[in-house]
């Protein structure tokens, strides 16, 4: 990476949605979403976020696109702060961004064929029509592995993993520096799995675009990203390089995480669980630090005040008293 | 099978073959599997959508949908009684009590507009003579069994008044309410976050070692299998094509189909590894059942095949004490990577 700023930058991001109850729809309360969420994505980096359901993950997916308006924070692409930008201002930056949902069927037009869906953003786009855009679509599908003659087929003549390959092929199709993936996989048998993995990281390879990964798999983060952050209850609790954080996790809702996935192996028989009982609700998260009600290691201090994300390490950032000068737990 | 053994089977399936009649032809979704659970023993049936774990399970249960699906071969025999000769009325008596089934998704298989305690308590009085108030008080005793907290409260709430995981608790306080021989879970933590998973994996096992239930977890997770199973049956494309114990499986796979799932599953444990590996994949897809190559199904995908793979379906052979595949080449693999 020859150009030290980052790609993507994210500070302080905030997402809440009301809740609106009563005959006069009210607010009532407040979903505490994505709760002041900072990170950035360098150039050519792969960038995890992993966490459990409604952790607020996909939600900062979607605000980083502006897909929801974010309540608060800053969103900067290549230095370009794009929260403030009207729709207009917004499409030329919408070429550089592109998604990858996790439900490959619920995010392609039945109604169209392979090779329309793939070549819509560049007639939007002005990019290519006719026979030119006919020559790209074609070269994007041998791009993501699917045959020309395959772009006259509807997605319903796809299998679930080849549908995903579309979604890849559209998402390249306007040369993005930045694509979303959110849960691309999880959808996905297990052998197609490895393959649709083995396709993004080719195409990283080639291209040199930069992934936010949202999984909650904690398997397939690990493999595929340079570095992960841990969210929970609408915070990153951890930021670290990806082998940093899997040899030496600092975050107890992490080292639990990390030692909830079953192990491949019968011979290292483990099940037990670290942590008790379920994720709080959003809507009225516990003080202080969220994992608190959940931890075990939880202290006095930990109820009441919040900790901020900060270097416990090279490139390692944590947010837990217990790393506050000790670094470790008792 | 010694015959030692054999009075500790609980349940005896023997060359179950269900077939579903579709507008674009018979397809054969069970073919031809054999398998036995023994008391407190966990049997786990892997393999990707479409390989048959499902409908093998639903076939066991007699809940197969007729039509579209039909069992039309084989025996299921749960403690001495051959299930598949039962009529409809005495089959309701089995299920529930003798054998219960958890599914992947609690919501939908639970009542919402019952209260939990009810439908447990209604499970109770259906197969065993009990009052209400008894029956009520078995159900918050269950709650408490799998580790509901203020169980008399939940009791009196409603299915979306829990979370995930309590949900799946109560289906499992459901599903062992009669003490079961046999409890089939079908893909019971998929839909929960792994946390959660971890907690309900170490319940069911928990459960099943305090009550001597048999199991039968189907699950398309390597690392579920390996964490809680016995015994491991491997499908693919309808048929079985490796059982062994988990902990032969796991050290010397047979069949390229097991091994090439144990590949392209990314460990966590691959963290040291280098930044963005390739993963091994398995080239190609699960073949349509109704359009199944003549020999081995797994064929086409597979990078040891050869023309009589192509040609003739291998029979499932032992290939190790008390190890079985079905590959014409399972025996040269010892040592292949």
């Amino acid at each position: 990476m020859s150009d030290q700023r980052p790609l993507l930058e994210v500070t302080d991001l905030v997402k809440h949605y009301a809740v609106r109850g009563g005959v006069l729809r009210r607010r009532v309360g407040t979903v505490h979403a994505v709760d002041g969420v900072s990170f950035s994505v360098g150039k050519g980096e792969t960038l995890g976020l992993v966490g459990e359901s409604g952790c607020g993950k996909s939600t900062v997916a979607r605000a980083v696109l502006r897909l929801v308006e974010p309540s608060s924070g800053a969103i900067k692409l290549n230095g370009t702060d794009i929260t403030g930008l009207s729709k207009a201002e917004m499409r030329p930056h919408r070429r550089s961004m592109q998604i990858v949902f996790q439900d490959p069927f619920a995010s392609l037009n039945p109604r169209m064929t392979a090779g329309d869906i793939v070549g819509e953003p560049l007639a939007v786009h002005g990019l290519a029509t006719g026979r030119a855009q006919q020559e790209r679509v074609a070269e994007l599908f041998a791009q993501v592995g699917l045959r020309a003659d395959q772009m006259k087929n509807y997605p319903h003549q796809f299998s679930g993993g080849q549908r995903q390959r579309i979604c890849i092929a559209r998402a390249l199709s306007l040369g993005p520096s930045l694509i979303v993936c959110d849960e691309p996989v999880s959808a996905l048998d297990v052998s197609i799995q490895a393959q649709v993995i083995n396709l993004l990281i080719d195409l990283q390879r080639k291209n040199d675009f930069s992934y936010l990964f949202i999984a909650h798999d904690l398997a397939v983060v690990a493999h595929i990203s340079h570095r992960v952050a841990v969210m929970y209850l609408g915070r990153i609790v951890e930021i670290a390089d990806k082998s940093e954080l899997f040899a030496n996790p600092r975050h107890p809702y992490t080292q639990a995480l990390l030692a909830s996935v079953p192990v491949a192996d019968p011979k290292a028989k483990r099940l037990a669980p670290m942590v008790d009982g379920d994720v709080p609700s959003p809507i009225n998260p516990p003080s202080g630090c969220a994992f608190h009600t959940r931890c075990r290691y939880v202290m006095d201090r930990c109820k009441v005040e919040r900790p901020a994300l900060v270097e416990a390490g090279e490139g390692h950032q944590v947010a837990c008293w217990l790393n506050d000068g000790t670094g470790r737990p008792e | 099978m010694s015959e030692a053994r054999k009075d500790d089977t609980i349940l005896d399936v023997k060359n179950l073959q269900t077939v579903f009649f579709t507008n674009s032809g018979l397809f054969r979704a069970v073919d031809d599997v054999s398998f036995t659970v023994r008391r407190g023993e966990t049997l786990a049936i892997v393999g990707e959508s479409g390989c048959g774990k499902s409908v093998t399970a639903l076939s066991v249960m007699r809940l197969v949908p007729d039509p579209p699906g039909r069992v039309v071969g084989g025996s299921v025999t749960l403690e001495g009684t051959d299930l598949l000769s039962l009529d409809e009325a005495e089959m309701r008596d089995i299920r529930g009590n003798r054998i219960s089934m958890i599914f992947q998704e609690p919501m939908t298989s639970l009542n919402p507009v019952m209260r939990i305690g009810d439908q447990i308590t209604e499970v109770l009085r259906l197969h065993q003579e009990m009052t209400a108030k008894e029956a009520w008080a078995k159900a918050v005793e269950m709650l408490r069994l799998v580790r509901i907290p203020e169980p008399d409260r939940r009791a009196h709430e409603y299915p979306h008044q829990l979370s995930g995981g309590m949900r799946q608790r109560a289906m499992i306080a459901m599903a062992l309410a009669c003490r079961p021989a046999l409890l089939i879970a079908d893909e019971p933590t998929t839909a929960l976050d792994v946390t959660i998973q971890a907690q309900i994996l170490a319940l069911i096992v928990d459960l099943q070692k305090k009550l001597g239930t048999g199991l039968i977890l189907i699950t398309h997770d390597l690392g579920v299998v390996a964490q809680t199973a016995q015994r491991v049956i491997v499908m693919y494309a309808g048929k079985k094509v490796e059982e062994a114990t988990v902990e032969d499986l796991f050290e010397n796979p047979k069949h390229p189909y097991t091994r090439g799932l144990m590949a392209s599953m990314p460990a966590v444990i691959s963290f040291g590894a280098k930044t963005d590996a390739r993963l091994n994949e398995i080239p190609g897809m699960v073949p349509s059942l109704t359009n199944l190559p003549p020999g081995c199904a797994f064929a086409p995908r597979c990078r040891l095949a050869v023309d009589r793979c192509r040609a003739e379906y291998p029979p499932l052979q032992e290939v190790d004490g008390d190890h079985f595949a079905a590959c014409w080449r399972a025996t040269e693999l010892v040592g292949v990577p």
